[in-house]
């Protein structure tokens, strides 16, 4: 073969070996390695294996904010309108964490259902609603309906 | 004239009408500008060429206009303007009122468009030895992407459009979190780099038109590219710095979509730097550059996609808007399918020639070239990925800072170990002999240093920061013993070296210092939140913090919490810090203004959490080693960027340059 063609041919060759295990490697990696968004009422119906990492958000249940006396322990909890989920975190929530608000916590369930958070995220916007939390919603409010009008298939 | 609207109310000006009509102007001008001397070139007709320059100037004089009518409407509180009134506030500081100018979309996307004007005005006046041809069709392309971003303004995002006729009496106020310096600075900084990357892009395609991709082409590229950079690098560690300090928890990277739409370009202007190097000096990679600038513009027109569609919700997506979204993806399409497409029909003629061997600067250039456009892709993917998901259906997914610093810290080692052997690297041919004779000295050094880091700082060893401070050293140990050999001993004969060649030193030093603050703060940062009460105090490393006392503080447009913290190192008193808790009353929204004490090499960070009971507060303290580093590092960087910039090549007269120019 030409020296010129040679040469090109291994460069081609190594690019596409370079670029082909790259690809791999970040498809494999991002499979591992994203973080899924479970409702509360996915939690409630057991959908949800203990001690994985997933994100949790729903609206939180007004009054139901707990703060520990001495340390910076909390606990609340989040609905979606048909289920609500008991989270437990301790440090600084964000700014924008009230009741009633939007939020999403990234965590892992325990043996008790609670899911014990190491992230809480409330957007800094008033306005402003996790469309995680938006999808929630949506998702119960249609999972109503659908068992209103045929309560026989819901379970 | 100002008064047009006196039988409505008495305040009303005209003010908002002129900003749009200089806009529409703005676009009548740049549609000229695009159609004359384009034709111009088609005939062969120097005088039509000729008008690029006179309406490239006009084009910025009338969006400088518009932006300055609009900034007008700002500080006079004109809120019939709907823009205004969403985003001031009659208590709002007069500096904020002129920064608010680009706080929300649609004020951005005319900064965007201003900025882009004024690249436009700076390369027909910084263009003297550019033929005229090229630069007729240079400043042609500029004015084909303006006239797309005026149009999409105006259509989809009218910053003067009005609130008539129930005017409200008071604005909404700024986002709090915008009213800062650093977001007076950083959205202007960092879109002169995005837009500064549409200059890159119009030489490649103005060169693919004329079908010459030759080495004048890309010392021409070159310095234009390397100001758009300099700007992205500023722009991005401004955004960092202002994350760090603003947010109030002492994170200064989150990976998120927004500042992800910012590296990317940054990742791939980098290697059309090196690769325009190439070009340049060997005549090799012609095409190869030409698409990483077609690369490098589209990633910022996706980065302006992702950023106003709201298809990615972050802090950043002011506004969700789907018809907006349609309508830059549309433009994303047109600019990124018909520059592939003349690329499709035009590189293929574009031959190479040259040759090199394994062992050579060009091959560590192509590893540069190959790292970066991978990092980038990671990134892109890692982007795109929770997208692509939900739209298959498959859930809602998050992809995490754990998935991108995976990815892009084994990148950026390799990179690392490279770029100091690749700067010493020989052009054509070169021998593993001759690196190790000079690089011998750098590693052992590094390697020294690398294993005496993790017991200054923890007097234990740390496998991830023996690897960060080695490399780093390497890198900026490599660098100044090449400088010293170069100079052979004698400082004063280092600046005789050249500028470009010193500005390479200093930005890959810059990526030096970079990685220290890095691999430092990731892996010796000291964090707690503690419940504390005035009196109490917390030890955490070798600081104690004394809680002194609370108190409560009126703003002009907040009121505030604030607090009185003194940091000791044993009994040494080091300085006193004040963090506040602030409620802005116009939109009742709590911002942290955390208290910092900076040093060369620690931070020491305070922040206010929530008020508990008793008088007691969450606190959040932290000690960050070598945080300024991380920024320290871009600021090298741009000082490389600047110098190599100024080197003396390219301002060469016209007669030097144009010798064998073809009236193509």
């Amino acid at each position: 073969m030409h020296p010129q063609r040679k040469k090109r041919l291994q460069l081609i060759l190594f690019m596409v070996v370079a670029i082909g295990a790259a690809v791999g490697l970040l498809m494999y990696s991002l499979s591992e390695n994203v973080n899924l968004f479970q409702t509360p009422t996915q939690i409630a119906n057991g959908e949800v294996p203990v001690g994985r990492t997933i994100r949790a958000g729903g609206l939180v249940v007004v009054g139901s904010l707990k703060r520990d006396d001495t340390g910076l322990a909390v606990t609340f909890q989040v609905t979606d309108g048909a289920a609500t989920v008991p989270i437990h975190y301790e440090g600084i929530l964000p700014d924008l964490f009230r009741e009633g608000q939007g939020i999403v916590a990234l965590g892992k369930l325990d043996e008790s259902g609670t899911l014990q958070a190491s992230e809480v995220l409330a957007k800094h916007d008033e306005k402003y609603m996790p469309p995680e939390v938006k999808h929630a919603l949506d998702q119960a409010h249609e999972d109503g309906k659908a068992a209103m009008q045929n309560p026989a298939s819901s379970n | 004239m100002f008064d047009l609207y006196g039988d409505l109310s008495p305040q009303l000006t005209a003010a908002p009408e002129f900003g749009e009509l200089a806009l529409i102007m703005a676009l009548v001008v740049a549609a000229l500008q695009t159609l004359i001397p384009l034709w111009g070139v088609k005939r062969g007709h120097g005088l039509l060429m000729a008008y690029a320059r006179p309406l490239a100037a006009a084009q910025s004089m009338f969006l400088l206009l518009s932006l300055f009518m609009l900034g007008w409407c700002f500080v006079h509180d004109d809120f019939s303007v709907a823009y205004v009134a969403s985003n001031s506030n009659t208590a709002l500081p007069t500096p904020y009122k002129i920064s608010a100018v680009w706080g929300a979309h649609e004020g951005s996307l005319l900064l965007w468009v201003t900025l882009l004007g004024c690249w436009g005005l700076a390369v027909a006046l910084f263009s003297r030895s550019l033929p005229l041809p090229m630069l007729a069709r240079v400043l042609g392309i500029m004015g084909l992407v303006s006239c797309g971003f005026i149009l999409f303004t105006l259509e989809t995002s009218n910053p003067f459009a009005r609130n008539l006729p129930s005017i409200p009496t008071e604005g909404a106020d700024l986002n709090p979190l915008l009213q800062d310096f650093g977001l007076i600075v950083h959205p202007p900084t960092l879109y002169m780099g995005y837009v500064g990357l549409c200059v890159a892009f119009a030489f490649a395609i103005a060169a693919l038109m004329g079908g010459r991709l030759d080495a004048a082409w890309a010392r021409w590229s070159r310095p234009w590219t390397t100001a758009a950079w300099i700007f992205l690098t500023i722009g991005i560690a401004l955004g960092s710095w202002w994350a760090y300090y603003e947010l109030g928890w002492g994170g200064w990277w989150f990976w998120d979509p927004v500042e992800n739409a910012s590296l990317m370009p940054w990742l791939v202007s980098t290697a059309l730097l090196h690769s325009l190097a190439v070009t340049e000096k060997r005549g090799l990679f012609k095409s190869w550059t030409v698409l990483l600038a077609i690369f490098a513009f589209s990633l910022s027109l996706l980065g302006t996609f992702l950023v106003r569609s709201g298809v990615l919700t972050s802090v950043h997506a002011f506004a969700s808007d789907p018809e907006r979204g349609v309508f830059v993806l549309a433009l994303l399409g047109i600019c990124v399918g018909g520059s592939l497409l003349l690329y499709a029909i035009k590189a293929p003629t574009v031959a190479s020639v040259g040759r090199y061997e394994w062992i050579s600067r060009e091959s560590f250039l192509l590893l540069n070239n190959v790292l970066l456009v991978v990092a980038a892709f990671a990134i892109l993917l890692g982007t795109l990925y929770p997208l692509l998901v939900d739209f298959l259906g498959n859930g809602k997914i998050s992809v995490g800072a754990v998935w991108f610093n995976t990815m892009f810290v084994p990148i950026s080692m390799i990179l690392a170990i490279a770029t100091a052997a690749g700067a010493i690297a020989r052009w054509k041919a070169d021998s593993f002999g001759r690196l190790f004779t000079m690089l011998w000295l750098a590693a052992i050094l590094a390697v020294v240093v690398a294993v005496a880091a993790p017991f200054v700082m923890a007097s234990s060893i740390n496998l991830k920061v023996v690897m960060g401070i080695g490399l780093a050293a390497w890198l900026i140990v490599g660098s100044l013993l090449d400088v010293w050999r170069k100079a052979r001993g004698q400082l004063s004969r280092i600046g005789g070296l050249g500028l470009s060649y010193l500005g390479m030193i200093i930005a890959h030093i810059g990526v030096g210092v970079t990685i220290v603050g890095v691999t430092m703060v990731a892996n010796y940062s000291q964090e707690e939140s503690v419940r504390m009460a005035p009196g109490e105090s917390h030890t955490l490393g070798d600081y104690r913090f004394v809680f002194e006392r609370a108190g409560h503080y009126e703003g002009p447009n907040y009121i505030s919490d604030i607090t009185r913290f003194s940091v000791y190192d044993g009994d040494q008193l080091i300085n006193t810090l004040e963090p506040e808790k602030r409620r802005y009353t116009a939109r009742g929204s709590i911002m942290t203004e955390a208290a910092i004490d900076v040093g060369l090499f620690r931070d020491l960070y305070v922040s206010m959490g929530e008020p508990l009971d008793n008088g007691a507060w969450g606190m959040r303290l932290q000690v960050k080693p070598f945080m300024r580093w991380v920024w320290l590092g871009a600021i090298f960087m741009a000082i490389g960027g600047l110098l190599a910039m100024l080197d003396k090549r390219y301002r060469q007269r016209r007669s030097e340059v144009s010798g064998g120019e073809l009236p193509v």
